[in-house]
């Protein structure tokens, strides 16, 4: 019996749809059976993160309202076959055309056949959201180190709990460790103090990520990215591995000086 | 470089303390307006203390919460009817 995981944020932009791609991708080279789900109705862009747009012919809606059968809106990932499927989000029709009903009956479903959904959340707080978390066991939340994301992931978390999903797990996406050691970033724990709910990893900053998704290949895979090394960490912490979070922050007199002569200070 | 010298004489003050205390302001903003459950969670256990060692008129008691522009305050009124004689 599988688990559905809502990946949620509030604030739009912080990298939700990098994180599922990544997560389901790390998890499924743990050997895990994986569907990913995109909720965002008329916004779709999960299938392009996995580099799986050309393939699409059938989508969410078609499958809740019974026009095709589940396994044929299903497409396979390049990389992991029919261990890694996708289920993308239709592109053209109104937003409440899925309804929360309709998606625990697809999530109960799902979990039969796969050991972990990830559900895409739209940005916001809307119908879309409540579709996402309507068939959801777990939550996770996405910010980054700014005031915006992080006061928006206190009021989903709220929401989460008000849908009864307690104990969601946060991701703080985005850190740049060099500007929170300058003073000028907010850092993983100033976040942890004033949201307080569990770290579940931390995700630097990483160019290559753009890379990857103009690429439509995960991170993750790539052994030499700091950004994958983390997406790779936080698969194992979904399995239940104790896993150390990354060092972003070494903060020596001996690192400063490292720097200084490096040319790097700014 | 300078500015990495200003930093260094200067006691490393960035932007990051601001940006904690304006947070945490807005989410007690927030917070507090998100749930009218709370206040009245609130209201019960402050009863339940203050019923200790006075006695009070349950009715009367008000709590609110007093936004400022850059604070935000609790305020109760408690009407008080007597002060238990164990508790002087």
């Amino acid at each position: 019996m599988g688990k559905a995981i809502v990946i949620t944020s509030g604030k739009g932009g912080v990298g939700k749809t990098t994180t599922t791609a990544n997560l389901g991708t790390g998890l499924a080279a743990l050997g895990q059976k994986v569907c990913l789900v995109d909720t965002d109705i008329g916004l779709r862009n999960l299938d392009v993160v996995m580099g799986l747009e050309n393939r699409i012919v059938y989508d969410l809606l078609h499958v809740v309202e019974g026009q095709c059968r589940l396994r044929q809106a299903l497409i396979k990932d390049k990389q992991f076959g029919d261990r890694l499927v996708l289920l993308p989000a239709p592109q053209t029709r109104e937003k409440d055309a899925v309804k929360p009903e309709q998606m625990k009956a697809l999530m109960e479903e799902l979990r039969e056949e796969y050991d972990f959904i990830l559900l895409d959340s739209p940005a916001g707080i809307e119908h879309g959201f409540k579709n996402a978390v309507a068939g959801a066991d777990a939550a996770i939340v996405v910010t980054t180190p700014e005031i915006a994301a992080v006061r928006d992931a206190d009021r989903i978390i709220g929401l989460l709990e008000a849908s009864e999903l307690y104990d969601p797990r946060l991701i703080i996406n985005r850190v740049r460790p060099g500007m929170v050691r300058r003073g000028d970033m907010m850092s993983i724990s100033d976040i942890d103090d004033i949201l307080a709910i569990d770290i579940l990893g931390v995700v630097p900053d990483d160019q290559d990520i753009i890379v990857s998704t103009n690429k439509g290949e995960p991170i993750v895979t790539d052994p030499r990215s700091r950004a994958g090394q983390a997406y790779r960490n936080i698969a194992r912490r979904i399995l239940g591995e104790e896993v150390p979070l990354m060092n972003l922050q070494e903060r020596t007199v001996m690192h400063w000086f490292k720097r200084l002569l490096s040319g790097e200070a700014q | 470089m300078f500015e990495f010298l200003s930093k260094l004489f200067g006691g490393f003050e960035g932007s990051r303390n601001r940006a904690k205390e304006r947070l945490r302001l807005v989410l007690v903003h927030d917070r507090a307006s998100l749930s009218p459950g709370l206040v009245e969670a609130l209201k019960e256990d402050l009863i339940q203390v203050i019923t200790k060692y006075l006695e009070i008129d349950e009715e009367g008691l008000e709590v609110n919460f007093d936004k400022g522009d850059d604070s935000v305050a609790l305020i109760a009124n408690i009407p008080v009817k007597s002060v238990k004689r164990s508790t002087r």
